[in-house]
């Protein structure tokens, strides 16, 4: 039962082939069975689940339910959810409860939801293999041994763990393609500014957008229409009508024009992934697609553009963090500085330091012209790039990351090494364009990601993009056999 | 870019962030091998180029000016490190 997707999920509780209490035990009992091993959620809210389920169980019994009644849920503990404990991974959160709920959390309340429990992640998100949790590391499902991707590596993991059967990310620079892509499920960021940030622990906010992670592309239109919308309450939120999301899935792709962008298969990209990907590329060109050759000749900036603007932004919206208020606080300061800098010290990992200390340096006096400023304006650049991509194309098609899941430990020594796994996923961000990740097939028996590149507020075509795929392909159904 | 280890210490005292003596050398290296990863932006000539703030060109929103927050501090100061009578305590400050 729990290698259901949402909308089979969704049949079953109408049809009364089961209820929510029945399905969310299920899914209670496999994270019992496998969290300890697989180490993808940081809190199980199991009572809350099962209680949420009973209301849902009593409005689908009165004929009054939504899409999302009685779905069970994972979210990632960046969102906050009120009289529960949102720790971002970090020690400095550890014994933070939120008292309020993020705008996506009190969406998914409200329509019905079951929250099963809040997914492990890389502290305060940022990482690409979420080995940066103070609650350890998390596993892939496919091999035990290796990386599942982050920051939203929980989400993921417990997605293709059949652990949940969809869940919530986040996504600043990759985390929510690349995690999905490295566990062999879909995942969708959306335009900046469609998914509200409100209550969403903020890292680097031009930057930062909340997406569902899911089995299919058909789930992630489900859950994203539950997600997006204009909140009021989030200034850089876009009031714009949200379409859709499942309308276009079927329409048929001939003659949907598909870029190639040929800077995304140049060198350092894994010759057994590249044919995993030329081979998805000839299934699009079975289903009737036109594939064009494009270039984005910036795309080689987007990494050190990004390791300017995001560390600029955590530094900044991590000042928060004084022991002052709330999260942790040193033992016996002895003056205010003390509290300050101790309390810092012992509640941000290493690589959250490294950040604020970069993004501190490159704001300080003297230095800001040279690199922040610098770096939004190279931000155009790559962004322009897309505008005249999208000018030829309809959609751009690439891989996510260079290589399949890397074992764990592989790269933790080298940060600069590690942030060479977002190559192709970091633009998107810079940009602001919508991305999604799908199953495009296997290397080395490990799953590999097809990254989907759309237009501004163009996730409905993107979805049906990839749901075309999947109705010609069955990638995305592969689960892996826990040990 | 290269720093130096009194380089890290300034950066580290406006950050606010208390690094050990043994942890410095490691992550002297650490950032200057980042900075050095972000030189890389000066080979492309950007002096007619307006900097990206927002991907869509936003500007902030304006609302009216009106009270729409209630008052939570109880909540709020329940997950406070150290409070009194509805202050947030902290070290001495003023002699």
């Amino acid at each position: 039962m729990t290698t259901k997707t949402i909308k089979q999920i969704q049949q079953g509780l109408a049809q009364k082939e089961f209820s929510s209490v029945e399905i969310t035990r299920q899914y209670l009992d496999r994270i019992d069975s496998y969290n300890s091993t697989i180490n993808c959620f940081i809190t199980v809210t199991d009572e809350l689940a099962l209680q949420q389920a009973k209301t849902a169980d009593a409005v689908i019994a009165r004929g009054e339910a939504g899409t999302l009644t009685g779905i069970p849920l994972a979210h990632k503990d960046i969102y906050c959810t009120d009289g529960i404990k949102t720790s971002c991974a970090s020690r400095m959160l550890d014994n933070f409860i939120a008292p309020y709920d993020a705008t996506i959390i009190e969406k998914f309340r409200q329509g019905g939801a079951v929250m099963l429990g809040k997914t492990n992640m890389d502290e305060f998100a940022m990482g690409s293999s979420n080995e940066n949790s103070y609650y350890g590391a998390v596993a892939n499902p496919w091999d035990f041994e290796r990386v599942p991707g982050g920051s939203s590596g929980g989400s993921a993991a417990a997605v293709a763990a059949s652990l949940a059967p969809g869940a919530t990310g986040t996504d600043t620079g990759g985390s929510i393609r690349q995690p999905a892509a490295l566990c062999g499920i879909s995942g969708i960021k959306p335009t900046y500014g469609c998914v509200s940030r409100y209550g969403m622990v903020a890292f680097g906010s031009s930057l930062d957008q909340g997406g569902p992670l899911a089995r299919s592309a058909e789930d992630c239109a489900i859950l994203l229409q539950a997600m997006a919308g204009f909140d009021p309450r989030d200034s850089t939120s876009i009031d714009r009508e949200v379409p859709d999301y499942s309308e276009q899935l079927n329409d048929d792709i001939r003659g949907l024009k598909i870029g190639l962008p040929k800077e995304y298969f140049a060198e350092g990209l894994d010759a057994d992934v590249a044919r995993v990907i030329e081979t998805a590329i000839q299934e699009y060109r079975r289903l009737g697609a036109e594939i064009v050759d494009i270039g984005l000749p910036n795309a080689n900036l987007a990494i050190p553009v990004y390791y300017v603007v995001a560390p600029a932004e955590c530094s900044s919206n991590l000042s928060r963090f004084d022991g002052v208020r709330f999260g942790h606080r040193c033992d016996n300061p002895v003056d205010l500085e003390d509290l300050y800098k101790r309390s810092r010290d012992e509640g941000f990992g290493d690589e959250v330091k490294r950040r604020i200390m970069i993004g501190t340096y490159v704001l300080s006096a003297g230095y800001y012209d040279a690199y922040y400023l610098k770096a939004q304006q190279l931000r155009r650049l790559i962004k322009q790039d897309y505008e005249k991509a999208f000018q030829q194309v309809d959609v751009i098609l690439c891989p996510v990351t260079p290589e399949v899941a890397f074992k764990q430990g592989a790269k933790t020594d080298d940060p600069v090494s590690m942030y060479l796994q977002d190559i192709y996923t970091l633009a998107l961000n810079l940009a602001g364009l919508p991305g999604m990740s799908i199953p495009a097939g296997f290397s080395q028996e490990l799953p590999v990601g097809m990254q989907l590149i759309g237009n501004y507020f163009d996730e409905s075509r993107l979805l049906n993009v990839a749901h075309q795929f999947q109705q010609a392909t069955d990638w995305h159904l592969k689960t892996p056999e826990l040990a | 870019m290269t720093l130096k280890n009194e380089d890290v210490r300034n950066i580290a005292q406006l950050a606010r962030l208390q690094i050990s003596d043994s942890a410095i050398e490691q992550l002297t290296t650490d950032l200057s091998n980042i900075l050095a990863l972000a030189e890389q932006m000066k080979a492309v000539d950007t002096s007619n180029v307006t900097p990206m703030a927002h991907p869509m060109d936003a500007t902030q929103r304006l609302r009216k000016d009106e009270v729409t927050e209630i008052d939570e501090r109880d909540k709020f100061q329940g997950i406070a490190p150290d409070v009194e009578s509805g202050y947030y305590r902290v070290p001495k400050v003023i002699e």
